[in-house]
């Protein structure tokens, strides 16, 4: 089985996918000849013309809207934002029509498309190329909201998210792109959206988490684990719909909850999947039910320092899951 | 008659689509006035816009993307009078949204309506969207985005066309300028004279048309359609008309126009000026046009009845369609 | 004199690692600050590296053509006097290494997550639900355990442990290591119940796999697929007569028994062939059609539930799915089935009223869209005609899957599936 790259998982998926529906296009902001920003999708214009791999204008709210109007008229656009950071243009779009027009047509129309968009920080991006903007988007019924953690999981969502028919956000940590690599099978297979993942068994500790975190929370767990501490890690791969089943699961096993993300901490998925725990497992809970997040500030500083301090780490992970063990 | 492919009979069919909405719009008022329906949007004044831009279409195949204002537009492209009755009913069996959405919130799949929201111009970008889905495929198909000059302020409009005009794709975008953004006119809006003017912008024609002249307005229309299915790209197309009403059951129009005004601008009634028009050339007669009122009269009775009748939606449907699946 | 340590610098956001393309000084060059140094190639950018600092390569420490992680050093530089902090090349923080770095005064900068976990200051006395709820279940005082948790706390482990009686011989799965049993990753999602109470005297028994697949599958049908149900009664007065004069023979010809299962098999291969859309494939964006019919049949072993099925169906008459179908049972119960034998289905059928029963829901074998079940065979008063007849009556039962079938068809497929089962007499042939 190749090892591949996060980012190569992506550009693969979406070369598979491409040749095996001839409805799937892919538009946005330097996709085409530069092949993305980071690169994502590079070579594919070469090998699917620019027909269906499109730079588009530079303008999101139009990329996103068309994107709304290419797959009502048959086609699987993949439209991609360039940062997350830059969705907010188009977030009337997403929000109002995308999301809505399902529900407000009765069922008559559907908006099958993905949009990509690379999130979160620790690469020096600063305020407006570091945010984590799930949170948004998992308010919002209508809306799909996946982040990957591992390679083969990028595969598995996206290939699930292309064929799903409903709007689904599809967000890539970038700087998971290059960092992480993981074994990918070539042949192609899904992961159905909504279904958390069980990344590591543990017994005293849960913590669950999405995205980068996720391997934040294992290197975290491999310490704590030479500490006596046995942490169980849930990657939640979807942030909307939750999969409360896998949360509950968890959190009745260990009765101890850490939830990190580095989105901001208040309102964040953490308050969500905290509320679900308190509904549904109050009665096997041993302890409070714990948050780390990134803090609310509006966005991540540039500086290195400011930086660092905004960043969920797996230091801060390993010493707040320690703390909670020993409660 | 120019050489433009509307036969007498294409011509009743228009004017019977004009009258017919202005009859379903009155109709309309009165429900709202004896609160019966909650709000009402009217299409009154610009039905030959609406009409004539339908009728240079390829009904049902095309795609429109209209806004509320397009009642008029939606009945030419096949919406029947009941349907339109459920919608404003709110009954579970309206085909625009299942009594979800408010009144002159169009969205009909068959028909290819596409369904909108209530910000404006966010269907501009949609058509956009169809279009270029139609370029991947050819399918052969044109969109067509209608809106008002107010909503010409909103960025998605000027995204919009130039999306459509750098991927050259075959959209019209079909304004309906009727002076007034509810109570906000065009000068407020804009400071050039015409909406059309903004095609010059991003490289695609311009057309002004008499928007209360249907057969201008289908030559028009044909003409961008036709254009677009060559893949030569979009058109902005302004047709200039007038509200003879308010913006909608909840406003008044005295507080920001004048009755002299009103009723300056009711002289050019398309509805009249159509009516004359095709009594000069002796397509309708006096009594073809009895027995058409007598017969929109009827459709207007029984699309008001059966709504009034069919069954509002069932509570525990509040939850469908939110996905597709999950 | 001192030594500077030149590191792989980080080019471009995302970007982990750079490939040393050439060094432009070699050992004993002098270099000026700010002057090129080396070449770099990432994935996403080529570029000239200038040095951090003036003076005299000491060292190169990676070769052109290696790969190295962002922060490894590559060079060292001889410096006249000392070095100034602020330029220091080390200074340049790597994305996806800063874990390694310590959280230098994080605690000072970060805003504090509000903890809740002020565990020292608990008083004894106050309990977490889960110790509460133990407690309880186990009439277990806990102020009189002595907590291991944070400031004295009783934890759920404390009353896990006070709860396994220190003299009693260890059970045979210890509740106070597992309450919730750790399971494998295909079986996770059946493991979401409500944890079972374990009390002194139960026995837990860890579960076989061929018990993880069924709980695994069967949540995942139950929870993807959106089951409707259907009934349809049949008079299979002609079927019983015909059975009744035929077995002995048949056993004593074949060297089997003659079942019903096998009649009711070749009526659903006539339905799945009059409603193609029943023998088929739920595939997310698209419905698969089957070609074939291969018809799976549930059969009880005493591991568990498994369906081996019964290939190319349509291509047997009756003795040809007698024979099929025994010789899949006798394999099932002897543990001799391949994996080809039990793969490859494209319906289910159930002879459910083996066990009894006259209604059953049964559960759709995902991806298939259907599963049939035949009840037991029961006499009844029925109205024939305009008479009360006592006849040979059975309930059919379909769950099928509403994305794929409607009402309508799965309707006819039971149409066609009881007129075949009806239209059986006591002279029907086995052979035809």
């Amino acid at each position: 089985m190749a090892v591949l790259s996060y980012l190569e998982a992506i550009r693969e998926t979406l070369r598979q996918e491409l040749r095996r529906d001839s409805r799937i296009i892919i538009y946005g902001e330097d996709v085409g000849v530069r092949g993305g920003v980071f690169r994502v999708t590079e070579g594919l214009q070469k090998e699917f013309g620019e027909d269906r791999i499109i730079d588009s204008p530079l303008a999101e709210a139009a990329i996103v809207g068309t994107a709304i109007g290419a797959a009502i008229n048959g086609l699987r656009p993949v439209p991609e934002i360039q940062f997350a950071d830059f969705i907010f243009p188009a977030m009337n779009q997403i929000v109002q029509e995308a999301a809505r027009i399902r529900y407000r047509s009765n069922g008559t129309f559907a908006v099958p498309i993905v949009i990509r968009a690379p999130y979160g920080g620790g690469v020096h991006g600063a305020l407006y190329h570091s945010q984590s903007v799930e949170a948004f988007f998992a308010h919002v019924p209508g809306l799909k909201v996946v982040v990957p953690a591992t390679p083969y999981d990028a595969k598995g969502l996206l290939a699930a998210a292309i064929q799903d028919e409903d709007p689904v956000l599809y967000f890539e940590h970038k700087a998971a792109y290059r960092s992480l690599k993981g074994e990918v099978p070539e042949e192609r297979y899904l992961i159905p959206i909504g279904q958390a993942d069980r990344k590591r068994e543990g017994t005293d500790v849960s913590v669950i988490t999405y995205g980068l975190m996720v391997s934040y929370a294992l290197k975290a767990a491999d310490e704590l684990e030479k500490e006596g501490i046995s942490v169980e890690v849930v990657d939640l791969r979807t942030v909307r719909p939750l999969d409360l089943s896998a949360i509950i699961e968890t959190a009745r096993k260990t009765g101890k909850v850490l939830i990190v993300h580095e989105d901001n901490l208040t309102g964040g998925i953490g308050g969500e999947v905290s509320a679900l725990i308190a509904e549904h497992a109050l009665f096997d809970l041993d302890a409070p039910i714990m948050r780390l997040a990134g803090p609310d500030v509006p966005a991540m500083p540039y500086s290195a320092p400011l930086e660092h301090a905004f960043m969920v780490t797996p230091e801060k992970i390993r010493d707040k899951a320690r703390e909670l063990a020993k409660f | 008659m120019s050489d433009n492919g509307l036969t007498p009979e294409l011509m009743l069919d228009m004017y019977y689509h004009m009258a017919l909405a202005r009859a379903v719009d009155d109709r309309m008022w009165i429900l709202n006035r004896q609160g019966r329906a909650p709000v009402v949007y009217t299409s009154n004044g610009h039905e030959a816009a609406q009409v004539g831009s339908a009728f240079a279409l390829n009904r049902g195949e095309d795609w429109i993307c209209p806004y509320y204002r397009d009642l008029a537009l939606v009945l030419a492209y096949g919406m029947t009078p009941r349907e339109v009755m459920l919608h404003l009913l709110g009954r579970a069996d309206d085909p625009n949204s299942g009594g979800r959405q408010m009144p002159a919130h169009w969205g009909h799949a068959k028909l290819h309506i596409l369904t909108g929201g209530s910000v404006v111009a966010t269907q501009d970008v949609h058509a956009a969207g169809l279009a270029l889905a139609s370029k991947v495929l050819k399918d052969g198909r044109v969109s067509v985005a209608y809106f008002g000059e107010g909503s010409t302020s909103q960025g998605e409009f000027h995204e919009a066309l130039n999306f459509a005009a750098v991927h050259k794709l075959p959209v019209i975008f079909f304004n309906e300028n009727n002076g007034y953004a509810i109570s906000v006119p065009a000068r407020k809006q804009m400071v050039v004279q015409d909406v059309a003017a903004r095609a010059q912008g991003y490289g695609m024609p311009g057309v002004i048309v008499d928007g209360n002249d249907p057969i201008k307005v289908y030559e028009v229309v044909k003409e961008a359609a036709d254009r677009a299915r060559r893949g030569e790209g979009p058109t902005l197309v302004e047709a200039k008309t007038y509200r003879f009403v308010p913006h909608s059951s909840d406003d008044d129009d005295r507080a920001y126009r004048s009755r002299e005004e009103v009723a300056e601008a009711k002289k050019r009634d398309p509805l009249t000026l159509f009516e004359a028009y095709l009594k000069k050339a002796e397509i309708l007669t006096d009594d073809k046009l009895k027995a058409m009122q007598q017969q929109i009269k009827d459709v207007v009775n029984d699309a008001t009845e059966y709504a009034e009748k069919a069954a509002l939606p069932d509570p525990a449907t509040l939850t469908d369609h939110v996905y597709g699946s999950m | 004199m001192a030594t500077e340590v030149v590191t792989m610098p980080q080019l471009g956001e995302s970007v982990t690692e750079g490939t040393i393309n050439e060094w432009l000084k070699q050992v004993g060059d002098t270099v000026e600050k700010y002057e090129s140094l080396l070449e770099v190639a990432t994935d996403k950018v080529n570029a000239e590296v200038p040095a951090p600092i003036g003076g005299k390569i000491a060292r190169i420490l990676v070769d052109p053509g290696a790969t190295v992680p962002i922060g490894t050093p590559i060079c060292e530089i001889e410096v006249e006097g000392e070095p100034a902090n602020d330029d220091a090349a080390s200074d340049v923080p790597a994305a996806g290494a800063s874990e390694d770095s310590p959280p230098a005064k994080a605690s000072e900068v970060a805003p504090t997550v509000p903890s809740s976990s002020a565990a020292g200051s608990l008083e004894r006395g106050r309990f977490s639900p889960a110790v509460r709820r133990l407690a309880q279940e186990r009439g277990i005082d806990p102020t009189q355990i002595t907590g291991t948790g944070a400031g004295g706390r009783v934890t759920r482990n404390d009353i896990l442990q006070a709860a396994t009686p220190a003299t009693a011989p260890a059970p045979v799965s210890e509740p106070t290591a597992k309450p919730v049993p750790s399971t494998s990753e295909a079986a996770r999602v059946a493991m979401d119940a409500v944890p079972a109470v374990i009390e002194d005297g139960d026995r837990v028994e860890s579960l076989s796999s061929v018990r993880k697949v069924i709980a695994e599958r069967m949540v995942r049908s139950k929870q993807t697929v959106p089951h409707a149900w259907l009934m349809v009664e049949v008079d299979v007065s002609g079927l019983v007569a015909l059975r009744e004069r035929m077995k002995d023979e048949f056993k004593s010809r074949e060297g089997i028994s003659l079942t019903y299962l096998p009649f009711m098999m070749r009526a659903v291969v006539e339905g799945l062939r009059a409603v193609p859309v029943m023998n088929a494939q739920w595939n997310g964006d698209s419905v698969v059609l089957k070609k074939r019919i291969n018809i799976g049949m549930a059969a009880a072993t005493d591991r568990g539930l498994i369906v081996p099925v019964v290939k190319d169906a349509d291509q047997k008459n009756v003795v040809g799915l007698a024979k099929a179908t025994q010789d899949l049972v006798q394999r099932a119960r002897s543990g001799r089935l391949s994996m080809e034998d039990l793969s490859g289905g494209t319906f289910t059928v159930d002879n459910t009223g083996a066990v009894g029963t006259v209604l059953t829901y049964p559960v759709i074998n995902a991806p298939e869209v259907g599963i049939v079940t035949m009840e037991s065979i029961v006499k009844r008063p029925v109205v024939v005609g305009d008479m009360i007849a006592v006849r040979s009556m059975v309930n059919v039962c379909l769950s099928f899957d509403h994305r794929v079938v409607d009402g309508a068809d799965a309707g006819k497929f039971l149409r066609v599936v009881k007129k075949n089962l009806e239209s059986i007499g006591p002279e029907t042939s086995l052979y035809a």
